[in-house]
């Protein structure tokens, strides 16, 4: 094998299990986002244009869907004959074959893979988030401070730091502390889960992670507090761009329809970082005479007959006549029947709707607790049924 | 699907009713239907036929069509064996490097020809565009004991009166076993009907013979020469496809396939009910509709962002169109930007090309304007 520099390992196990219906079957990553991509698309993109071509992805909670699309990695333009994307699901290994029990303890059961590469640094990325970020970057100030675990930091407004692990940093931006969603926070610099490890250092401290009975073997609660313990060099790297964790149902909903504000805080329009997807082979969208589409982003192969309004429409989607479509997402291949509404709403993949139904209503103005509602995947929804605010229909 | 064949695409032809459209392009690569090229219609129909061995004849201007095909990726022509194949003209002492017609690019092709593994070869024009296999057609082939079969489509009433701009028009008559019995070239008044789709099913030793024939006399026409000549010596089969069949042969025909593109029934013939047409796709984002978007009756590519109003277009990829700007039944290539109140109707613009704001262009459905790739206007 070529020696590597960086080498990224990619968590994608994640359930996700408070996006309720939308992972029933799927892991988290491959929840879609923003029309035609789903979230692991930003980590692998992010990768592809820093220039890391040696990604493994880890994962474990429902996986076909998942290994499915990444295949080999094309799509990401990461299979090259020296890189490429790896998928590697928790393997048998003899008598001790198991599943991964946490973050760190997924990297350690793949430290043979890494060691191929005997690289320089490990790049720990999770398939959760929406970002666009050049990891050479925080390569580079890693390499600066010649620090054995760099950390990736975003400021989060202070009442809502308590959710998050949080980074107290003295003046050079060292790590003093790490406390996983403290009730009382001293900074507001909350973890991304985006880490670049010496690989020395952090093969030491997963070996010792995994003698450790009492560990729940995560890197958050426990490898980053023991190396802080073990007197090692840990800097946080603040990022300034946008990121956002689309861990519920309503922060998936929002960050879509960040997408078709005024001005979006993540531009995907912007050429040189685009985002890469796996693209299906399908025709242009028809927007038929009479159809009327405002504010609103549409995928190819879609037929639009009725009303469409500040909505994101994946690829294949249906609207026929009379439908009226407002402030929801429609993901691939779904079809919305005549006259039916749908307000306020996530209807997954390959759903049908009938006629004159009624999904979701309008959300009132200022209302923080929103009431999404959600079709799960491949659900048939007959004529006339009315599916309330905030309700979770599944088939 | 028929395996025993490989495919030849003749994308060399030269079309000059098409103007400014194939000036720094060969027809093959020119954009049609919102997101594809037209050289994707052969291409995909040989490859759903399960033809794994395909070569792309070019002569000139063909860096587009090459950018597009790459190594066959998007077609599965990728492989190990066989795949895809440009051939380009090599400049030898009986070839300057510039085809006097089909003939003479099928005899520069030779090699590649006399390679190939399979026993039948099915050989089409590139500018023919129809969604179809060629099982039933070799089937057809095989069971008549056909030298050659040529695919064909009647034409209707209106259509034989329809006056066009004709390019290598060849029509022919059959008997009952529907052996072509009379074939007649670009004919000014003519009764007959069938016109071929400049598509052959022929076994590979033939063609050679054929070729190699027409080449010692100087004849290098296929249609003119190896067809014409040969209609009382070979058992020559006409094979009948019905459905849509569009010629790009003319800025005329190309305005009016596009638009043709947008009556519901023939893009579901061509995109939805038969095999997928295929085509090198890239990461264009959704496209984007902002609140004063007005679009209807067109179809619309990814990465487009509309402000303005769109009626009964083709608007291809990453195309920009202003707000208070109208586009009326037109056809807009990708990366082209209309500024803010512009106004054209019946106009086909070229690739990056930048109307500027309140322009306005005014064609008609015969005559639609073309502006040139790249223009400011």
């Amino acid at each position: 094998m070529y020696k590597k520099k960086t080498v990224a390992m990619l968590l994608a196990g994640g359930q996700g299990s408070r996006l309720g219906v939308l992972t029933a079957s799927k892991a988290k990553p491959a929840v879609t986002y923003g029309g035609k991509y789903r979230i692991i698309d930003f980590p692998l993109s992010n990768c592809s244009h820093s220039g890391i071509d040696t990604v493994g992805v880890l994962t474990q909670y429902r996986p076909l869907e998942l290994n499915t699309y990444i295949g080999t990695g094309s799509a990401w333009d990461l299979d090259t004959t020296s890189g490429g994307a790896f998928v590697l699901p928790p393997f048998s290994r003899g008598e001790s074959g198991e599943w991964y029990s946490g973050t760190a303890n997924a990297i350690y059961q793949n430290m043979n893979f890494i060691e191929q590469f005997d690289p320089e640094n490990v790049l720990i990325l999770s398939g959760d988030h929406i970002y666009k970020m050049n990891y050479n970057w925080m390569l580079a100030a890693h390499l600066e401070k010649d620090a054995d675990a760099t950390i990736a930091v975003i400021p989060v407004p202070i009442e809502e730091a308590s959710r998050f692990g949080i980074m107290n940093t003295d003046d050079s931006n060292r790590v003093l502390e790490f406390e996983e969603k403290p009730e009382e926070p001293k900074s507001n610099l909350a973890s991304m889960g985006v880490y670049i490890f010496k690989w020395s250092a952090l093969r030491k401290y997963l070996k010792e992670d995994t003698k450790n009975p009492e560990s729940e073997n995560d890197f958050g609660k426990n490898i980053i507090p023991t190396m802080l313990e073990g007197g090692e060099k840990l800097y946080a790297y603040e990022f300034g761009g946008y990121w956002k964790d689309v861990g519920t149902i309503q922060s998936l909903w929002e960050a879509n329809m960040e997408l078709l504000s005024k001005q979006p805080p993540l531009n995907l329009y912007d050429d040189p970082w685009r985002i890469f997807s796996r693209n299906p082979n399908e025709p242009p969208q028809f927007v038929a005479a009479g159809a009327v589409v405002k504010n609103s982003m549409i995928c190819e192969g879609c037929v639009i007959y009725g009303t469409v309004e500040n909505s994101i429409l994946s690829s294949g989607v249906i609207v026929k006549e009379g439908a009226y479509i407002k402030d929801s997402i429609i993901m691939s291949d779904t079809v919305i029947g005549e006259g039916s509404e749908i307000k306020a709403s996530i209807i997954d993949e390959e759903a049908v709707i009938g006629r004159e139904c009624k999904v979701g209503e309008d959300i009132p103005e200022g209302e923080t607790n929103k009431k999404i509602t959600v079709i799960g995947k491949q659900t048939f929804i007959e004529d006339g049924w009315k599916i309330a605010a905030g309700e979770e229909v599944s088939k | 699907m028929i395996r025993e064949a490989f495919g030849l695409i003749y994308a060399a032809q030269e079309i000059m009713n098409l103007r400014d459209l194939v000036d720094q392009r060969t027809v093959g690569a020119l954009p049609i239907g919102g997101r594809y090229r037209v050289i994707d219609f052969p291409l995909s129909n040989m490859v759903n036929t399960g033809i794994r061995n395909v070569g792309v004849i070019a002569s000139r201007n063909y860096n587009s069509l090459m950018d597009h095909i790459g190594s066959g990726k998007a077609w599965d022509l990728s492989r190990k064996s066989d795949g895809l194949f440009l051939l380009t003209p090599y400049a030898l002492r009986d070839n300057p490097g510039q085809y006097r017609g089909m003939i003479e690019a099928l005899k520069s092709s030779m090699d590649y020809i006399r390679r190939a593994k399979q026993e039948y070869c099915v050989l089409s024009e590139t500018y023919i565009i129809y969604n179809s296999t060629f099982d039933e057609m070799m089937k057809s082939h095989i069971e008549t004991g056909a030298d050659i079969t040529v695919m064909y489509r009647t034409l209707d009433g209106d259509e034989l009166a329809a006056e066009k701009e004709r390019y290598s028009d060849v029509r022919f008559d059959i008997d009952g076993s529907g052996r072509i019995v009379d074939l007649e070239i670009d004919p000014e008044l003519t009764t007959l009907s069938k016109r071929s789709m400049k598509t052959y099913i022929i076994r590979k030793d033939i063609l050679i013979y054929l070729v190699e024939e027409c080449f010692s006399r100087g004849e290098y026409h296929f249609s003119e020469n190896l067809l014409r000549n040969n209609l009382h010596r070979l058992k020559i089969q006409g094979f009948e496809h019905k459905g849509y069949v569009g010629s790009i042969d003319s800025v005329a025909s190309y305005y009016s396939i596009n638009m043709d593109l947008l009556n519901t029934d023939i893009r579901r013939e061509l995109f939805v009910l038969k095999n997928r047409v295929l085509t090198k796709v890239a990461d264009g984002v959704p496209a984007r509709y902002m609140d004063t978007a007005d679009v209807t009756g067109s179809l619309i590519a990814n990465g487009c962002i509309i402000e303005g109003k769109v009626e009964n277009s083709v608007i291809f990829r990453h195309v920009q169109i202003g707000k208070g700007a109208s586009v009326k039944n037109s056809i807009i290539l990708p990366g082209t930007v209309v500024g803010d109140d512009a106004d054209l109707e019946y106009v086909i613009l070229d690739k990056n090309v930048s109307m500027r704001q309140r322009s306005r262009l005014v064609g008609n459905a015969g005559f639609p304007v073309v502006i040139r790739k790249g223009s400011l206007v």
